[in-house]
């Protein structure tokens, strides 16, 4: 097999560091110098670049695809259409629902409909349109609410399937009730909430180069969040055995969700299959908008029942999703949004509905946070909604209700380990707030609409907020959800070196670096080599759910372990005593603290390697509701709680409707921070996009279409909408899992979302039920 | 057309350029420099960053044709005349944490060394203007500040 110029192994590191070091990058240095390669710098001789053709419609009936002038032109190499497709022709992480190119009908604007191979991606592009494609044009599906109705047009007029409850376009329905919602209390607030549609935005865009092979197969060159999930669609489409379908990571510029479903990963086997040349496809930044899933947009109804006291006596919650157009993660994001719907709270009285609906709005799926940021935002809003009702301190009242060791969640689920949610609380409490504002000068920069000019200090009121949420780590409802680690140790060139090989995906959160900390740990070498990630060693299912360090550290750990218990049995073969020893320094080192042997000089020419495969504990379906009396939607389905708390100190000109945020803390309990820069670093980038929810993220869709896919219009934070953030992080430790550790990625952006929003309501004194929070909500006009 | 241009201290020459080429994408496609980034290709993201005749332009807004007869410097390009093959401001990044994925890095870096060629000890707010061009998705900044106040102090103990 030939490799792309610019793909190179991640080498031998030179970064040191055992568990709980601050521990560098070792793929920081050839990020800094721009030798780092990313899926869309691979490069090849004699490479051809594809480019996709999209729908202009949301919702179309395909009468026909005439491709001849596209193909005439000079340089195109191939242009196919669903007719190419030699296997299956839809894909789908659970449901195969999603063409792989439009077959007769398209579902949402931005649907690819064709593919085209050219020489230069602009004769690409400029073929591509040439492509002449009859659309019977229909009305779109576009209201989620609507479209529960039973008398609402289908989405996909046959579901492909029905293994949910559900119906029509309800996706899926999660029910989940707990004791006795027919309760009154003395005081009932109510409150309806919206969330808009989010973007992952990471940087690096949808790309990878498929390259064909001699034995009839595709080695492809991808930035992705699981391997082989994808190598399993790819496969499955292309009509080929997974053995022919070799994938290897390339370097990935970010992920947050937006890699879990496949985007240009067939269209380029596809391609590179027909014309057995290989392909390169970059997604431009408005494609990417089309290109990928995007985080739901939620409407929310919520009632809290409490006693005077504060105490929650019932909540009643109903969350409807938007899963747009297929499937994608969508029953599980669901279900997340449900389970998590009340919050890190105790309640004995629960009703919760779900939904997650079909429409021809662009596809939903993963992002950071998955179901549970949607209903953080309206579980906090009625939080502090009924702190004010009952005239008590918002964080008081949090505290008052706080989940603890031993707590219920709704679906009857026992919390095990730390829950410390009033500690989380208390501690963003009492952190130092930052200085006043001064009120005998000004600096610009310091306030809302910074160089701006637009105020020199009137109009803006400052206000403190906060917020707490939490969700699972790992995989839920019985999934079993695992990964695979090879370990080898030997001596090269008189050094000792592990080599440590799985398939999970670095997108820069940092899991290398904490898998070579682990081997540091485990095995006492200093040399650790990462070996790229690829199809070639079992799954490690995928970066996401916060739950990589968790089954691929559980992995690497085991793989260890097995390594060392190799290289004491050498030793105990060769009459020496290793009861109880362990590996240091590159020694055996006895219980005692003597060193008992260097494992160099035992392993000589010797290579011991070991394969071990980590599934975390088991969880269980959620019950279903089969007109049986009693709870429903109840069970063990998740694996670990992870929780986080936030305050924001916000500057805000309630005049012009415009925000400055002062400062922002987090704390956050992690179990044992195994690297913790990059643990900080999490928690900190987290928070960002927590805060770009809160204040100006959101796709805008109007009629099924994107209005704004572009950097130009949609906005993410920069360096300036980013406050100074405290971080304080808790290490509690989780005895079930690998070296404590809680799984750290994405509680940040659950919480920090609604304490930016209750800083606002905390200066403006309005409601704000919905984000992004735009000025016109904020100055009521 | 046939451009010819300074890439690095090298002179360098590409065949058959389409004129609606950007410098981002001869860069990347016909210099074999890919280090320079791709994340948006209309001006707003700044990872593609890098100094026309020793001004901090975005790449991808800059035509090919106008670099003709110009001097370009890339990321790749920084590091040249330091001995362990990274510049102070490329080190400060690894120490702090500032990458991540690393996507933004290239830019940050670009952005970094033309701020402190200007000023030396910035504040954190001189910082953030200078920064604000400059879009990362997965850091919240903070380490990103870390590296330029760190840079910043190890320039000015070499140049005091
Ligand atoms: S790629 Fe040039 S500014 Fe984004
Ligand atoms: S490190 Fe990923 S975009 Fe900045």
């Amino acid at each position: 097999m030939s490799v792309p110029t610019t793909q190179r192994p991640t080498g031998t590191e030179t970064a040191t560091g055992r568990l709980g070091d601050i521990t560098l990058l070792p793929d920081g240095i050839p990020k800094v110098t721009g030798d780092f390669a990313y899926s869309s710098d691979l490069w090849m001789d004699d490479m051809l670049w594809g480019v996709t053709l999209r729908s202009p419609h949301p919702r179309a009936r395909v009468r026909s695809i005439d491709i001849g002038a596209a193909l005439a032109t000079a340089g195109v190499t191939a242009v196919l259409t669903h007719e190419d497709v030699p296997g299956s022709k839809y894909y789908g992480l659970e449901i195969a629902d999603q063409p792989v190119l439009a077959v007769d009908e398209v579902r949402y604007t931005g649907e690819p409909v064709a593919i085209v191979a050219a020489d230069h991606p602009e004769t690409a592009r400029r073929a591509a349109a040439k492509i002449v494609v009859d659309y019977e044009v229909l009305d779109p599906i576009t209201d989620s609410r609507a479209a529960m109705s039973p008398d609402s047009p289908l989405v996909h007029a046959t579901p492909t399937q029905d293994h949910y409850p559900g119906g029509g376009n309800i996706l899926r329905h999660v029910r989940i009730r707990r004791g006795d919602p027919t309760l009154t209390a003395d005081v009932v607030v109510t409150g309806e909430y919206d969330v808009g549609m989010q973007d992952q935005a990471f940087l690096g865009p949808e790309s990878g180069l498929a390259v064909p092979a001699e034995d009839g197969g595709v080695d492809l060159f991808i930035a992705t969040q699981w391997l082989h999930v994808d190598q399993r669609q790819v496969a499955e489409s292309l009509g080929l055995p997974e053995d022919k379908v070799r994938l290897s990571l390339a370097g990935v510029g970010g992920a947050f969700g937006a890699r879990e479903d496949v985007s240009m990963q067939i269209h380029a086997c596809l391609l590179a299959l027909r014309t057995n040349k290989p392909i390169k496809m970059v997604y431009s930044r408005e494609e990417s908008f089309y290109g990928h899933v995007h985080r739901h947009p939620a409407t929310m109804r919520y009632e809290h029942g409490a006693n005077r006291d504060g105490t929650l006596v019932y909540v009643k919650c109903e969350v409807v999703l938007d899963g747009g157009a297929y499937a994608s993660s969508s029953p599980a994001v669901v279900s997340n949004a449900a389970s998590f719907a009340v919050g890190p709270y105790n309640c004995d009285n629960v009703l919760i509905d779900g939904y997650i609906l079909y429409t021809n709005n662009p596809p939903c799926g993963a992002m950071r946070g998955f179901g549970a940021v949607q209903v953080c935002f309206g579980h906090e809003s009625q939080m502090d909604k009924l702190a004010a009702a009952l005239g008590i301190d918002p964080v008081e009242l949090r505290i008052h209700n706080a989940m603890a060791e031993g707590s219920l969640m709704p679906t009857g689920q026992v919390v095990e380990g730390a829950a410390p949610v009033a500690e989380l609380l208390r501690r963003v409490k009492d952190a130092p707030l930052p200085a006043a504002a001064p009120t005998d000068s000004y600096d610009l920069r310091a306030l809302p609409g910074g160089v701006s000019n637009t105020t020199h200090g009137e109009g803006v009121r400052r206000g403190v907020g906060y917020a707490v949420g939490f969700k699972n780590v790992g995989y839920s409802e019985g999934f079993d959800d695992f990964s695979t680690a090879r370990v080898r140790l030997e001596v090269v060139g008189g050094e000792l070196v592990a080599t440590v090989h799985t398939a999970a995906a670095e997108v820069g959160q940092g899991l290398i670096t904490v898998m070579a900390q682990i081997a540091r740990t485990e095995l006492g070498v200093e040399q650790v080599i990462n070996q790229p990630a690829d199809t070639s060693i079992g799954t490690a299912g995928s970066t996401s759910a916060s739950r990589q360090t968790y089954c691929t550290g559980g992995a690497v750990q085991a793989a260890c372990e097995a390594v060392r218990d190799g290289i004491l049995a050498m030793a105990s073969a060769r009459g020496l005593s290793v009861e109880g020893a362990a590996l240091r320094d590159g020694k055996i080192v006895a219980a005692d603290g003597a060193a008992v042997a260097s494992v160099a000089d035992l392993l000589g020419e010797e290579i011991v390697e070991e394969t071990r495969e980590f599934h975390h504990r088991p969880t269980e379906p959620l019950t279903r509701d089969l007109g049986a009396p009693g709870d429903i939607g109840q069970g063990a389905a998740h694996l670990q709680f992870a929780f986080a708390a936030h305050r924001v100190v916000a500057d805000v000109d309630v005049e012009l409707g415009l925000v400055r945020l002062v400062e922002v803390t987090t704390a956050q309990d992690v179990g044992k921070a195994l690297n913790p820069l990059s643990v900080v670093g999490q928690i900190q980038g987290g928070t960002t996009q927590g805060i770009g929810l809160a204040l100006m993220e959101e796709i805008q869709v109007k009629d099924g279409k994107i209005r704004n896919p572009s950097f130009t219009d949609y906005l993410i934070p920069t360096i300036l909408d980013t406050p100074p953030m405290q971080v304080q992080v808790l290490e509690l430790g989780d005895p079930h899992a690998p070296y404590g550790l809680r799984g750290v990625g994405e509680p940040p952006t659950i919480s920090s979302t609604p304490a930016v929003v209750s800083a606002l309501r905390a200066a403006t004194g309005r409601p704000l039920t919905r984000v992004p929070v735009r000025p016109e909500h904020i100055t009521g006009t | 057309m046939r451009l010819t241009f300074d890439v690095n201290g090298v002179g360098q020459q590409a065949d058959d350029v389409w004129p609606g080429e950007s410098l981002l994408y001869v860069l990347r496609e016909r210099m074999g420099l890919p280090g320079t980034k791709n994340a948006c290709e209309q001006g707003e993201c700044g990872s593609c960053s890098v100094y026309l005749d020793g001004t901090l332009v975005c790449a991808c807004l800059v035509a090919a044709p106008q670099a003709q007869g110009r001097a370009v410097r890339t990321v790749e390009g920084l590091a040249t005349d330091s001995a362990g093959g990274l510049d102070h401001i490329q080190q400060a990044f690894v120490e702090t944490g500032a990458v991540q994925c690393g996507f933004c890095t290239p830019g940050l870096i670009m952005a970094t060394d033309d701020l402190l060629a200007n000023t030396p000890t910035p504040s954190d707010a001189e910082i953030r203007e200078a920064l604000a061009g400059n879009l990362c998705r997965c850091t919240g900044y903070e380490k990103i500040l870390d590296a330029v106040r760190l840079a910043a102090s190890r320039r000015t103990e070499v140049t005091p």
